[in-house]
């Protein structure tokens, strides 16, 4: 099985050369046999590399330990389900995990489009096919995943053994998130290969318009819902699994999936510039170039070792195959940008401060310069390597100082943007816009005050979320309004019609919603406390609102481990609430510990605490108890905006014709009839 | 030329501010990376920087005490004894023989005080270090 698994490999390798080579002939010379064959070598590719994968879980499921990867990440007793993540557990597996979800978008895109678009489609394969190319590069040649142990015996002949059994799973790796974790982040740093391949197809083979941002528009969105869950779900594993209390650590790795994020977001922003006005061309160009080079950057940073961080695969040599990628890349997009750059030109310009494109001008640039800081930031210690001699890091003041006010100006963009108009805005809309909104979030931030809320930061958070919000229900109760004056039915039937005729303006308001609540979460961090004591059967702690009493102290035996545990008694506002059991984890033969943190968890806030191990006086339990506000907004905004996601993908129902005798003059066109800025048809 | 002028200026205002604040807390959290043997090189001024230092912990010498928690950490024949103050609970993989990272200053004495411990797994091919003292 293993052979066949290579060989998949080594035929996927041959096919991507043909997709590639072919591809290139296939253009040149225009042979519709090429062009069809050459896709197919596209399709085959995936197929191939599905093959691949699936032959590597059988080896994990049948425990074939004569293959070395299986028997790192695998052992005989562990659950099939974590036989099956173990897949990604590793370098040579997960980078064929990557080329799976790569070749899951490939495939969608090579055949959904397999009979249309001609003039693009050949070079789109072509894109596909190199990205594919060099991560089959990897897996054949310098991490393959089917390697087989040997020795070396006697007279130096090389035998192949078979281990007995696996090492296992490391036990850090055991909790459900690290199972979903890397399939949902890989789907989105995979997913933004496809609009970055008809970007630059659509550059090198001049075709004209903005045709190609319309083809991979559900790719994008798609993608870029991926790396947003895939963010917060590895902030999730940091918080409920690490154990110091926080989700968000600015660890180069979690840069490294922040930094796409940030151009991804800033792109499927400013497309609507190109859209609807024809500005930005090369500006948006760019910004998927940079969006796909981050792509390949994060995964270069996260597995080459050469910026120390937290989560460290091996310090491996894989490095420099992907610096060499990445200039490849980026010699690439400079060469066809400066061939064709000439047909990139702008149809307008800005015309005033007070427009839309002002806004979408302004997100792009904060958004872009957080991204700037967060890659200095990160990579701080490699320049000052080579400026200086000195290798040195700044940490999280570094990064919070500019990404705060970032994040509470793209908040007030947020509100804002939507209410402009195109090209310019009069001074009486503004007022109308946006008295009311910025009305509330000055109440809610006079409440907020005294109730507790005294850190600046946090306060102009409680404004702005507020002023965000009742902008969004404003743009849902105008529309609605009007479809209720046109067609009957109540408000809220008005509303989810509004919603279906254009789903991507309306989801996309959706998405924002969810990402104020993410800031409302992340903002509850200013009132974080935490305390730690001894504790033995029979005292207590006090910390915020909750009394914690400590019940049992006791071993466990578990399956594999045997655990400490303490049996903690919560009590909040003096009514017993629940029981908690922060333990500590000795896993048998490899002796690693794992600490497991128990957590309370209110939408108020979080009570997280953690068994820190014995006081090595005493040889009582520490517990370390932290009170964290607001934390479940966090997450429950992350499913908000995947909600938005999937809302703004659903394809727009059709504006319906209402046939209606006329009871009043009629109005020469639909249009006359709806206040500026909400269309019948629901475009912008 | 009037609109893309102001856009400029309110564009300049925000990067400048933004700049400035990343120059600030660039300053409040430098760290310097220096390896165990560049210790004893370093000036009267390098010796009271923020540093980072790896190396292995050396078997045996992880010392409980109350308040602090104490170790050597050796780096090919070079030992540096440690002391690890902060309140948050070492990483699950500290332990004997792993490869730690640990920043915090040096000590007059010659013992580096650590705020935060960084632990690797000794073993190859692996995953998480978790980090502590945040």
């Amino acid at each position: 099985m293993d052979l066949f698994g290579s060989f998949a490999l080594l035929l996927a390798f041959i096919c991507a050369i043909y997709a590639i080579a072919g591809g290139i002939l296939a253009i040149r010379t225009r042979n519709p046999f090429l062009i069809k064959s050459a896709r197919n070598a596209g399709i085959a590719v995936c197929a191939l590399i599905f093959l691949a994968v699936a032959s590597l879980v059988y080896l994990f499921l049948s425990d074939n330990f004569s293959i070395a990867y299986v028997v790192q990440h695998s052992s005989r007793l562990q659950p099939s389900f974590l036989k099956i993540a173990a897949l990604w557990s590793g370098q040579e597996g997960s980078l064929l995990f990557w080329s799976l979800l790569l070749s899951i978008y490939v495939f969608s895109v090579l055949w959904s489009y397999r009979d249309k678009h001609p003039e693009l489609m050949p070079y789109v394969g072509v894109i596909l096919a190199s990205v594919q190319l060099f991560f089959l590069i990897l897996n054949n040649f310098i991490a393959n995943p089917f390697k087989l142990i040997g020795t070396v015996g006697p007279g130096g002949v090389l035998s192949w053994i078979t281990q007995p059994d696996g090492r296992g799973l490391t036990p850090l790796l055991q909790y459900p998130e690290m199972i979903i974790h890397p399939p949902m982040l890989y789907s989105g740093y995979t997913g933004f290969t496809i609009p970055f391949a008809f970007a630059l197809a659509a550059l090198i083979g001049r075709y004209p318009g903005e045709k190609w941002i319309h083809l991979t528009r559900r790719w994008t969105m798609i993608a870029w819902c991926f790396q947003s869950v895939g963010i917060l779900l590895g902030a999730h594993w940091a918080y409920a699994v690490l154990g110091w209390g926080g989700y968000w650590s600015w660890d180069p790795v979690e840069n490294a999936s922040l930094m796409p994020w940030l151009t991804g977001t800033a792109f499927l922003h400013s497309v609507m510039m190109q859209e609807k006005r024809g500005m930005m061309k090369v500006w948006n160009v760019w910004l998927v170039f940079i969006t796909f080079l981050l792509c390949i950057f994060g995964t270069f940073l996260t597995r080459s070792g050469v910026i120390s961080s937290v989560h460290a695969f091996a310090q491996s040599d894989i490095g420099p195959w992907f610096v060499g990628f990445l200039i490849v890349i980026l010699s690439v997009c400079t060469l066809a940008f400066l061939k064709n750059r000439d047909y990139l030109k702008s149809d307008n310009s800005l015309d005033s401060m007070i427009s839309r494109e002002s806004s979408f001008l302004f997100n792009n640039l904060i958004l872009l310069v957080a991204c700037v800081a967060v890659l200095s930031g990160t990579v701080f210690p490699v320049l000052s390597e080579w400026a200086t001699g000195q290798k040195i890091s700044v940490g999280a003041p570094f990064f919070n100082r500019i990404n705060i006010p970032i994040g509470l100006m793209l908040l007030f963009l947020t509100g804002v943007g939507p209410l402009l108009a195109w090209r310019r805005t009069s001074a009486d809309s503004l007022k109308r816009n946006f008295g009311m909104p910025m009305a509330g979030g000055l109440i809610a931030g006079a409440i907020a005050w005294p109730l507790g809320c005294k850190d600046l930061f946090s306060l102009a958070c409680v404004i702005l979320s507020v002023f965000v919000t009742l902008t969004i229900v404003l743009e849902f109760y105008r529309g609605a309004k009007v479809i209720r004056a046109r067609a009957g039915g109540n408000l809220l039937s008005s509303a989810v019609q509004l919603t279906l005729r254009n789903t991507r303006r309306y989801g996309g308001y959706v998405v924002h919603f969810g990402i104020v609540l993410v800031f409302i979460g992340i903002s509850g961090q200013a009132f974080n406390q935490d305390k730690q004591m001894e504790m033995s059967p029979g005292s207590s702690m006090q910390i915020g609102r909750y009394t914690l009493f400590c019940q049992l102290f006791e071993n466990v035996p578990g399956p594999n481990y045997t655990s400490e545990r303490v049996s903690i008694d919560v009590e909040r506002d003096g009514k017993q609430v629940m029981m908690l059991y922060p333990e500590k984890r000795i896993y048998g033969d490899s002796d690693e510990a794992g600490t497991m943190v128990a957590i309370s968890s209110t939408p108020r806030e979080d009570l997280y605490v953690v068994y820190a191990g014995r006081s090595p006086q005493s040889d009582k339990p520490v517990i370390h108890a932290y009170l964290n506000p607001l934390v479940k907004w966090v997450w429950f905004g992350g499913v908000v905006v995947v909600l938005g996601t999937i809302l703004a993908l659903i394809p727009n129902r059709a504006a319906a014709i209402i046939m209606q005798a006329a009871k009043q003059p009629a109005p020469a066109t639909a249009e006359q009839a709806i206040p500026a800025g909400v269309h019948y048809d629901g475009s912008d | 030329m009037n609109t893309k002028l102001k856009f400029g200026v309110g564009a300049g205002i925000i990067l400048a501010t933004l700049v400035a604040l990343g120059w600030v807390g660039a300053k409040e959290s430098k760290t310097y990376y220096h390896t165990i043997s560049e210790l004893s090189t370093l000036n009267q001024a390098e010796l009271r920087q923020h540093m980072r230092v790896s190396g292995n912990v050396a078997p045996g010498t992880i010392q409980h005490l109350p308040g602090q928690i104490d170790f050597v950490l050796v780096e090919e024949n070079n030992r540096l004894p440690v002391s690890y103050t902060g309140t948050d609970p070492l990483p699950d993989t500290f332990k004997d023989d792993a490869q730690a990272l640990v920043e915090g200053k040096l000590g007059p004495d010659g013992r580096f005080i650590a705020n935060q411990v960084q632990a690797k797994c000794a073993s190859k091919y692996e995953v998480a270090p978790t980090p502590s003292g945040k």
